[in-house]
């Protein structure tokens, strides 16, 4: 089923970034050789080495949350709160005027295509800048029965590789919006844009120490959080890290807002529109390589209808483009790093051994950098592994129900809750529906939206807190 | 003619509407104040726990699902028979905890009024705390809260009012609880779980345990199907620490212990803590 469509590559010029040979980390407003070693991020798309990153170790942590204090103190937590969402309006300009700057480099060292850096994560990364710039101002409106909320003080955050620039606009936004001051740590195989935003915060003038950002790994992430003058810990990642976080701050003052894992239900109706519900599959396993923590990971598709939606979803997997992240046709990138992708393949091969129908379209995956096919298993119970473990990668498990109320058993049997989605043309089945997912955020005729206004997090595993909307600030307000 | 010779209440456990003995068999001996014996507590287990938990699970579909409207005249009611046995509550009181006769009224008054202020937030709390939510894009968007789920709550000192601030903002917003009671101070909690009995509250929306917090709370911190953990009544820093460390097992909402006035008119947070917030889109056109 495949089809012949010719198209001439279309790359995006990556002229446009300055790629730095070694990096330092951003502490008080400048960049800084830090005491650690060092460590090469990759594209994944090639496994060219791009630069060389400094790994913080638990000295360059101690600076980074003093000069995060005494910015606080001195301060950040002192400033009216209009001036302060003048500096967020400032951050929220700049990263428009640099958006090419921004999606191009996050396209090389994440893999993702520079249709989606450029159309979704850059603009909405700006939009969370925009969006609580304007609270900062009126924050005595943010907490119902708290008319004068105060920070927190110095907030530790770290992030994922998935939505590099998005995620710390996520964290950074509300924190600074809120009056706190941050020491950020960006994942380890996507530092680059969080080092070009440590620029953006630079030519904001944004007071030294306000925000600092170190790049490093897992021990770094854990000295951040574990720091005794941290007192917010943010995190978005996989559920046994946020657990590992969640025992770390046991007994502490710190408060915590965990983004973790999910293994979404998107519930395909008898009475959908088939052709949008077949796009809105699409979108929700195979957007950003299905590195996304709410993808719609198991189709819930009606018995009725599941023939024909599996039949439409093929001939539609049939035209999705695999390749070069920087060319404008691609619809999906590459695998983030090998580690992702051995995990990847891992979980698929489990898929078929327990006995689930394996399927991809034909496509030609480039030689070099980390590549999976976009996939589908058919055959899927509620036992098997890839029904049950987030493989955070373009596969999709396919899983039928036969009446409203098995499709919300199935969709709930999960110890995640992160999201959902709902097709269907009856309003009232909708409605009933949403009701009944445990889950923190329901996407209904629609799928992976993303919006600064809108609450985003789970219920049960998928953590705790809120990012977004006025219930996102929260988190950051005592 | 000879007294006539009281009738003894035997104390038991409160689970899933009924009335059972500890399976463990096992009791402690309850004095009152003045250290002259009062009665013999059941002493719950650990399968007394799971039993608790398993019918707050086997509540919480109905009880969540019912109407807010409904919730809130429901936990009226609890205040309406409260009211009505309130001679009861406050002889407790003074026998159990040694209190004057005025703060034994004071602390039934406070109780009373505590559900009826909980009563009225139950159809309102979403108003404010939920949101239309303006997104940049032609979709309708609105966040509303749910309840967590079963929740297990180690009640503090203060046997009627002190456990009515912790179980009335759980259950109000629709979640179900396993509550232990006040060590010390047991009795009037089983009391009140016969008030709750009587007032059209559902069984298994709250269960209470009497017995040893260190013994039981780890059960229930570690207990898969428990959603979230209020520490409110744990005194003892490490165990307040280990047991959130057991609750992050499954990620518990955990509510960390800290000085409260009972007395005083709750915050929020004892509702928002033990809720989710849901966010539903829509496309909107025609």
């Amino acid at each position: 089923m495949s089809f012949d469509f010719e198209y001439a590559p279309a790359p995006e010029a990556r002229s446009i970034v300055d790629i730095k040979a070694s990096y330092g980390l951003f502490v008080d407003g400048e960049f800084v050789d830090g005491h650690g070693r060092s460590f090469k991020t990759i594209s994944p798309s090639t496994e060219e080495v791009l630069a060389e990153v400094a790994e913080a170790d638990e000295a360059d942590v101690d600076l980074a949350v003093k000069a995060a204090r005494r910015a606080y103190t001195r301060v950040w937590s002192k400033m009216s709160g209009a001036e302060r969402s003048k500096y967020l309006f400032r951050i929220a300009r700049i990263i428009q005027e640099r958006a090419r700057e921004f999606a191009v480099l996050e396209s090389i060292d994440n893999g993702k295509p520079i249709k989606e850096s450029r159309d979704v994560d850059v603009p909405t990364a700006a939009a969370h800048f925009f969006y609580h710039a304007g609270w900062a101002d009126k924050l005595e409106y943010a907490v119902p029965g708290n008319p004068s909320p105060r920070p927190l003080g110095v907030a530790g955050q770290v992030i994922p590789w998935n939505f590099p620039l998005l995620m710390l606009s996520w964290k950074i936004a509300p924190a600074l919006a809120c009056g706190n001051t941050v020491v950020l740590k960006p994942a380890e195989t996507t530092p680059l844009t969080a080092l070009l935003f440590a620029e953006v915060c630079q030519q904001a003038d944004l007071p030294p120490g306000v925000v600092n950002i170190l790049t490093g790994a897992g021990e770094t992430g854990r000295a951040i959080v574990s720091h005794p003058d941290v007192d917010k810990v943010a995190f978005t990642g996989s559920t046994d890290v946020g657990r590992a976080i969640a025992k770390a701050v046991a007994g502490s003052d710190k408060k915590v807002t965990l983004e973790l894992g999910g293994k979404a239900a998107n519930i395909v109706f008898d009475d959908a529109p088939i052709d949008q519900a077949v796009e809105g599959i699409v979108n929700g396993i195979f957007f950003n390589q299905g590195h996304v923590c709410c993808a719609g990971s198991r189709l819930l598709v009606q018995e009725s209808v599941a023939e024909e939606v599996l039949e439409r979803l093929k001939r539609r997997m049939g035209t999705l483009r695999v390749g070069d992240p920087l060319d404008k046709n691609t619809d999906i990138g590459a695998i983030n790093s090998a580690e992702q992708l051995a995990k990847i393949r891992a979980l698929s091969d489990i898929g078929e051994a327990e006995g689930a129908g394996r399927w991809s379209p034909p496509c030609d995956l480039p030689s070099n950098g980390y590549w999976f096919p976009p996939t589908i298993f058919t055959g899927v119970s509620q036992a098997h592994r890839i029904a049950r473990e987030e493989i955070f990668g373009p596969v999709l498990s396919v899983i039928t129900f036969r009446t409203p109320k098995e499709a919300v058993e199935k969709a709930n049997n999960t110890p995640f809750g992160l999201s959902a989605g709902i097709w269907s043309d009856k309003g009232s089945r909708i409605l009933w529906t949403a009701s009944q997912l445990r889950a923190g955020v329901v996407w209904s005729n629609t799928f992976n939206r993303f919006d600064p206004a809108s609450p985003f997090g789970g219920y049960k595993e998928s953590g705790y807190g809120r990012e977004g909307g006025r219930q996102g600030l929260e988190g950051y307000l005592a | 003619m000879s007294a006539r010779l009281d009738v003894r209440k035997t104390w038991k456990l409160y689970i899933g509407g009924e009335f059972p003995r500890s399976e463990s068999g096992r009791s402690y001996v309850v004095n009152d104040a003045s250290g002259r014996f009062l009665a013999n507590a059941a002493q719950a287990s650990r399968k007394d726990a799971r039993d608790a938990v398993k019918a707050a699970r086997a509540a919480f579909g109905g009880w969540s699902a019912r109407t807010a409207y409904n919730r809130g005249q429901v936990i009226y009611r609890i205040a309406e028979v409260l009211e009505g046995r309130r001679d009861q509550f406050e002889a407790e009181l003074r026998s159990s905890e040694g209190v004057t006769p005025a703060r034994a009224r004071t602390y039934v008054d406070a109780a009373v009024d505590r559900l009826v202020w909980y009563a009225g937030w139950a159809d309102k709390i979403a108003q404010v705390t939920g949101s239309a939510n303006a997104v940049a894009g032609p979709y309708f968007n609105h966040s509303a809260p749910e309840p967590t789920g079963v929740v297990a709550v180690v009640a503090p000192a203060g046997a009627l009012l002190g456990l009515v601030s912790v179980v009335a903002p759980v259950i109000t917003t629709g979640n179900t609880c396993v509550v232990i009671a006040s060590e010390p101070h047991p009795l009037t909690a089983i009391t009140l779980g016969e008030v709750m009995a009587t007032s059209d509250l559902p069984g298994g929306v709250v269960n209470v345990l009497t017995g040893s917090a260190s013994e039981i709370a780890p059960w229930l911190a570690s207990h898969m199907d428990v959603n979230g953990l209020d520490l409110t009544g744990v005194t003892d820093p490490e165990l307040a620490r280990s047991l959130e460390e057991t609750a992050a097992e499954n990620l518990k909402r955990v509510r960390r212990p800290a000085d409260e006035d009972l007395l005083a008119t709750p915050s929020l947070d004892r509702m928002t803590k033990f809720l989710e917030t849901k966010t539903v889109w829509h496309p909107m056109g025609i």
